[in-house]
């Protein structure tokens, strides 16, 4: 249908995004290789020549790397154990009757709009402040000693604030995707006698199966680079120091821009993989 | 799906999910509560919910001490203007995508979408170098640019999933009307696209008001935008929860509201259409 002068014009129509999109993709990433090869301290002597791969080796190999992979490893799959679990059971519970639905609904997705730094510093301050919070007052209320949250249970703190904010994007997904759930089926299940578990089990969990992997996967994207969340709360100390915040230390603060470039090099890799398998759900969607 | 649902069953679902709405909503209305509450009645031991002296004072302290319609309007100009710099680039090219596909579109959309996965931190010298040596550091101009760039796919790709949505046939009937191309766009295309672009351009302002990676690192005074405003309440010097909490109230409050407005788009802007 589309003739040969509206091909030319989609052409043109499409090239400012692409283009844009093109140069932003390609100059930051070519420096961050360029970079990733030198020597290069900014405030101590600048570009100090070429080094091969020795920056890669160091970065895997210095004391922080692992412990720093391992904070990473336990925040994202904490946050994702939590907010997919509970997210299906909400998305459950909000498909129910009830009354004020649309209120609760809501109050659930409220979080998600809350600025990263206004939720961390809210958190940080008012509730896990170990002589102010209301989880101190609460814990002394029960004659128990408080906690100092955000440096005896640093990572478990950081789990609690970045589920409670995302805990609303997997409940939003999972419930619109429960309401596509033909409601027959589950009818016909329950006058064949199957218990709510087994209708549970094998007729919601799977139709469900593709949004909770999209849940998953965009979500690991999203905590994979998780920044603002432990810039304000701990700063990367209390062994809260994830790849991302590493990173951010090495370019930024000690201005070590070579081990910094090759350490993004690595989280780039790191995303790509999570990325590839998104895509190809997201792809085999856009053919159907 | 007429089926009888017992009040009593109805009664349970409505507590039960009251609660869990109200807990998981608790820590913002506590928020907004203490923002009401002078600051030592903000420590006051036991905490103090709904019965103490309500007073406005923190507002105008917070205005008054840190200029906060400054960071107020930076939030503004820069959550907005790359949204219609990235309305204005995206339009065009979602339009020819939905409406002239090529054997590449599907590829063309896929990367845009890859360039979204890129780690800022994996790029985060590259651009602070070059926002120095262009001058572009702590502006405004700067991070409507970046903010622009890494909402773009996103843009494009909410465009595309509404566009697609529009029968191909009523433009074709235009054509055969004798509808130019310009014609076409403007009076066939725009009126049916309006809603489309309109939730596209509050997903992203809601996006781009929260981002905290870019405008965290790549201001200082002059183009902080809120959420590098409320960052700088993390050292705090004395009695500070009063403030802290009309500032974060006064940071969250438009996009609450625009937020509960784009519900549905949500789902379909995040999941770049794979669930509607």
């Amino acid at each position: 249908m589309a003739t040969r002068h509206s091909r030319s014009a989609a052409r043109l129509m499409m090239a400012p995004a692409v283009i844009l999109l093109l140069g932003w993709m390609l100059v930051p990433l070519t420096m961050t290789l360029f970079f990733s090869f030198k020597k290069y301290l900014p405030l101590r002597g600048g570009d100090l020549g070429w080094v091969g791969f020795d920056n890669y080796t160091r970065f895997v190999t210095s004391s922080s790397f692992w412990p720093s992979v391992l904070t990473t490893l336990i925040i994202v799959g904490g946050v994702l154990l939590i907010t997919v679990v509970l997210g299906v059971l909400l998305a459950i519970l909000l498909d129910q009757p009830m009354w004020g639905q649309g209120i609760v609904r809501i109050l659930v997705i409220a979080p998600f709009f809350v600025m990263p730094t206004v939720s961390a510093l809210v958190w940080k301050n008012m509730f896990m402040d170990p002589v102010n919070g209301l989880l101190a007052h609460l814990w002394k209320f029960f004659g128990a000693q408080p906690v100092e949250w955000l440096s005896d249970a640093s990572i478990f703190s950081i789990v609690l604030i970045v589920a409670w904010q995302w805990l609303p994007f997997a409940t939003l997904i999972l419930l619109t995707s429960i309401q596509s759930l033909d409601s027959e089926q589950l009818e016909a299940a329950e006058m064949d006698g199957a218990p709510p578990l087994a209708r549970f089990g094998f007729i919601t969990l799977p139709h469900l199966s593709r949004a909770i992997t999209i849940v998953v996967l965009i979500q690991t994207i999203f905590l994979l680079a998780i920044f603002a969340e432990i810039f304000v709360t701990t700063g990367g100390s209390f062994g809260t120091r994830t790849l991302t915040y590493l990173i951010f230390q090495r370019v930024l603060e000690s201005q070590n821009v070579g081990l910094g470039s090759a350490g993004g090099v690595y989280a780039i890799i790191l995303a790509n993989i999570v990325a590839l398998f998104l895509m190809r759900i997201v792809g085999k969607n856009l053919d159907a | 799906m007429a089926r009888a649902v017992t009040t009593q069953r109805k009664t349970i679902n409505t507590t039960v999910a009251w609660g869990i709405g109200l807990l998981i909503f608790f820590p913002i209305l506590w928020t907004i509560l203490t923002s009401f509450k002078t600051e030592a009645q903000a420590i006051n031991d036991p905490p103090l919910f709904l019965f103490f002296d309500w007073t406005l004072e923190n507002y105008t302290v917070v205005q008054e001490r840190s200029d906060y319609m400054r960071f107020l309007w930076n939030s503004v100009i820069i959550a907005g203007g790359s949204t219609l710099l990235g309305i204005i680039i995206a339009v065009p090219a979602a339009w020819s995508m939905a409406f002239v596909p090529s054997r590449r579109t599907k590829d063309i959309l896929l990367w845009m979408l890859s360039t979204k996965m890129l780690p800022a931190v994996g790029v985060l010298y590259p651009i602070y170098l070059m926002f120095i040596q262009l001058g572009l550091l702590d502006t405004r101009i700067g991070l409507t640019l970046v903010l622009m760039l890494i909402n773009l796919p996103i843009i494009v790709w909410m465009l595309y999933t509404y566009f697609k949505e529009i029968p191909g046939e009523i433009l074709e009937a235009a054509r055969m009307d004798g509808a130019t191309l310009r014609e076409e766009i403007l009076y066939v295309l725009t009126p049916m696209a309006v809603p489309g672009i309109a939730s596209t351009v509050l997903l992203n302002i809601i996006l781009a008001w929260n981002e905290a990676f870019w405008t965290l690192n790549l201001t200082a005074a002059k183009a902080a935008p809120l959420t590098a405003f409320i960052a700088s309440y993390s050292s705090p010097e004395g009695l500070f929860y009063a403030k802290l909490s009309a500032a974060s109230t006064m940071a969250i409050a438009p996009i609450l509201i625009m937020g509960w407005f784009s519900q549905k788009q949500l789902v379909r802007g995040l999941t770049f259409g794979a669930v509607k």
